[in-house]
């Protein structure tokens, strides 16, 4: 019933952006919290946009900016190593089919997540790599947070370094879009929390001796100094959600794709920095 | 364990040149404990040394203060075309070694 009538709202939506300005507002006014209209102008944005390393200190820039002094940088040399290791049933490595990772992966992690057209799942970098090893290697997963997964992820993104996040909604991956938006903005926990309450309303502001940020994963993997390791977005995730007294979900849960989808197309421009450093 | 280490290509006999050596490592510093409350034993890169053409011209010896994937850099006089070697092991045991060319010229 609240579908069919979201269903209506949004047709009407459609026919009030042709007709009147008035209708527009009308609708625009009656029904915002219910659907929103995608586009450049209706992005509920943190502008202007940030990445997580300006609100760092010039330490731990320095050490993102130095490809040696970078820690993550010895997993993405992991990665090339592994990039080219024959795993599986049918010895054959990523370089079997890919071929040189700096031609093929170039501009390849910025659309992701993405929905696979195969098996209409949402996939991000580290399921499409996990795919590719259960169908084409046939060799022995990697676990989601393990060293090598985070290292040959970390490769796969170097490759983009610098391109701008580009996630393109769709009505194909809108559903998970939705979703996304509506984990964003709810909350949570026993704080009570929302990802909005402190990386969209509060970003810039202290939260203890910490700078908020606008909670972007255009660096992801990083090498966080509190864990002494690299880190997907998922952990990250895992670490917020134990931050507001909620419930954490397992690394690469549905529910985390969906909201690394809507948080790709919120952070849509900014350049990937893998491997990024934070504190 | 992955390590990197970074050289100038090529210097100059006499030159004095800059070395770089990162290392994958947990450092682990024997003071904490697991979620079962067991102790999770000391495990650090202990002793570190470099050769320069078979020759030690740096040695570290590390323990629980340092953090995790350490970072070490040092200078040396470019004398001859060669290598650096450089070895190093952990309290379990396990060890690690990475090299690196060097090109001298005149």
């Amino acid at each position: 019933m609240i579908l069919l009538a979201a269903r209506c709202v949004f047709v009407w939506l459609a026919l009030a952006a042709a007709g009147s300005a008035a209708a527009q507002n009308e609708a625009g006014i009656a029904r915002r919290s219910t659907v929103e209209v995608i586009s450049a102008d209706a992005r509920a944005l943190p502008l202007p946009l940030k990445s997580g390393i300006e609100f760092s200190g010039a330490d731990i820039r320095a050490t993102q900016a130095d490809d040696f002094a970078n820690p993550g940088m010895l997993w993405v040399t992991r990665g090339e190593k592994l990039w080219r290791e024959p795993a599986g049933g049918q010895s054959k490595s990523c370089a079997s089919c890919h071929d040189d990772a700096t031609k093929t992966m170039k501009g390849v992690a910025m659309r992701y997540p993405l929905l696979d057209p195969g098996t209409a799942r949402l996939l991000n970098l580290e399921g499409r790599i996990l795919q590719c090893r259960e169908r084409r290697q046939l060799a022995e997963l990697f676990k989601y947070e393990s060293d090598e997964l985070l290292a040959l992820t970390a490769y796969v993104r170097l490759q983009s370094r610098g391109m701008p996040v580009n996630v393109t909604i769709d009505w194909q991956n809108r559903e998970h879009f939705e979703a996304g938006r509506e984990i964003y903005y709810r909350r949570i926990g026993q704080l009570n929390l929302s990802c909005a309450q402190c990386h969209q309303d509060n970003w810039g502001k202290k939260l203890g001796a910490e700078t908020l940020s606008q909670g972007h994963g255009n660096a992801y993997p990083v090498y966080r100094l509190e864990w002494q390791t690299v880190g997907s977005l998922h952990r990250r995730f895992r670490t917020c959600f134990s931050a507001m007294r909620s419930e954490m979900l397992p690394h690469g849960a549905p529910e985390y794709l969906d909201l690394e989808l809507f948080m790709a197309w919120r952070a849509g421009g900014l350049p990937i920095e893998t491997p990024g450093v934070r504190r | 364990m992955v390590a990197r280490v970074q050289l100038p290509r090529a210097a100059k006999r006499g030159e004095v040149i800059e070395v770089r050596i990162a290392i994958q490592h947990v450092m682990e510093t024997g003071f904490r404990y697991d979620n079962f409350g067991r102790a999770v034993p000391k495990n650090v890169i202990n002793t570190l040394v470099a050769r320069y053409n078979g020759v030690q011209i740096f040695r570290a010896e590390l323990g629980s203060g340092v953090a995790a994937n350490p970072y070490l850099q040092f200078y040396t006089v470019a004398e001859a075309s060669g290598e650096i070697v450089f070895d190093w092991v952990d309290d379990e045991g396990r060890t690690g070694s990475e090299r690196a060319q060097l090109a001298v010229t005149g």
